[in-house]
């Protein structure tokens, strides 16, 4: 899964022309580490429609308090360089996979 | 239609696991259905100090690791998803992830338990904005902040510990006036210069400025008197239910919803259909004893494909 740093944010997700779902995420965060798989597979379901990437919160500090990040992991769609639907917490793929439908 | 597989384990703590590397080793090639937060509770803990055979103790996510690796080791396969629906009346038993339907001779519940929220004004809507279940997630965001603990149990008492890390004062909240945790994880909390304690003190309600948590509001259980308390964050670690609304229509449960079994086996009242670790115990609620049973769950299950295949007299 591709990483997104406080330097590339901009570029990568707040510009993307198609929906972003971001994987607020830290290492030291046992259900962060579970979370990554079941994106992976959504990634491989949905194909080009939507991008899926994620932040380590340790290293791009920035980003995470820009939008309020207070608890990992969470999970924002971005579209058309707003946020418009968050989770915290990790969620079953069947959830995120209807944020990203709701964002197309 | 999918194949029929042998065993189906849907859960993934310490008893889910355990199952698994058990029912594998037993060629019996079991499918876990994780779930999505796998590896259960002690996948949000520290320190877990008292498995046995870690003398310098063991991460909570390491050892769930570990216990993942055994049983993959031996063969069985996981789907990190949630179990959506089941069918557990029949001889095949059906579990579904969505759409898909996976198909088995036994299966084997061990969902565990699930946080209880308070159920408050304010709480549903600040989760995940000063609102936390999970204090080894959250607890590095309220650096130097005053946070509140709800709770008086061992999960209370090792929530506290582990933010005093991070926060300027940590307040527990507690509707008794003494912990019902154990003694060792009591002291150390009520050592801690850090933490502070509101005895016979209720959350009635969780206060938010600006879409963030901005205190509590507390009820004195003695005296009916109501006041406010400023905090950046409120972690809630007042128990657990047992995770069994799948499957409650079908198995047998207790008025709190846990499983009943026919100790000292783990049979349900359904025919192949086994219940092992925090959802059924309610008791000891140990990673330990969780696993323990989870072991007893494999072998019943695996005598009971047995008998299937070799029908008595």
């Amino acid at each position: 899964m591709d990483e997104v740093t406080d330097a590339t944010f901009v570029d990568e997700v707040l510009m993307s022309p198609t929906p972003v779902l971001v994987d607020f995420w830290a290492e030291w965060c046992g259900p962060c580490l579970r979370v990554e798989p079941v994106l992976k597979e959504l990634a491989r379901e949905m194909g080009d429609k939507v991008k899926i990437v994620k932040m380590d919160i340790d290293s791009n500090p920035n980003t995470a308090r820009d939008y309020h990040v207070m608890s990992v992991p969470t999970l924002t769609v971005f579209k058309g360089g707003q946020p418009v639907s968050s989770v915290a917490g990790a969620r079953p793929k069947s959830d995120l996979a209807r944020l990203l439908e709701e964002a197309l | 239609m999918s194949e029929v597989r042998n065993l189906i384990i849907v859960g993934s703590g310490p008893a889910g696991y355990t199952a698994a590397v058990y029912a594998a080793r037993a060629n019996l090639r079991p499918l876990v259905i994780e779930g999505i937060a796998s590896g259960g509770a002690l996948m949000t803990t520290t320190e877990v100090e008292n498995f046995p055979g870690f003398p310098d103790g063991i991460m909570g996510p390491e050892l769930m690791d570990n216990m993942r690796k055994q049983a993959e080791h031996f063969g069985a396969e996981f789907i990190t998803d949630e179990a959506t629906r089941t069918e557990l009346n029949g001889g095949i038993k059906i579990v579904y992830v969505g759409e898909t339907a996976y198909r088995a001779k036994a299966v084997v519940l061990a969902t565990g338990s699930a946080w209880r929220p308070l159920g408050v004004p304010g709480e549903q809507e600040l989760l995940g904005h000063g609102v936390s279940s999970c204090a080894t997630c959250d607890g590095f965001f309220f650096r130097g902040q005053d946070i509140v603990v709800v709770g008086g149990g061992d999960s209370a008492m090792e929530e506290a510990t582990f933010l005093t890390r991070f926060a300027s004062s940590v307040t527990i909240v507690h509707r008794r006036d003494q912990f019902r945790a154990s003694k060792i994880m009591a002291e150390r909390a009520l050592k801690n210069d850090k933490i502070k304690v509101e005895w016979n003190s209720v959350v009635t309600e969780v206060l938010g400025e600006d879409g963030k948590v901005s205190g509590v509001r507390l009820r004195d259980t003695v005296t009916g008197e109501e006041r406010e308390l400023k905090a950046a964050g409120v972690f809630v670690a007042i128990g657990h239910d047992p995770r069994s609304d799948l499957f409650r229509a079908e198995v047998a449960c207790d008025e709190a919803g846990y499983v009943k079994v026919t100790a000292p086996s783990t049979q349900t009242n359904l025919n192949g259909v086994f219940a092992a670790g925090d959802l059924v115990d309610h008791t000891y609620r140990q990673a330990v004893t969780a696993a323990g049973t989870g072991c007893a769950a494999a072998l019943d299950a695996e005598r009971f494909i047995a008998s299937l295949e070799t029908p008595e007299g």
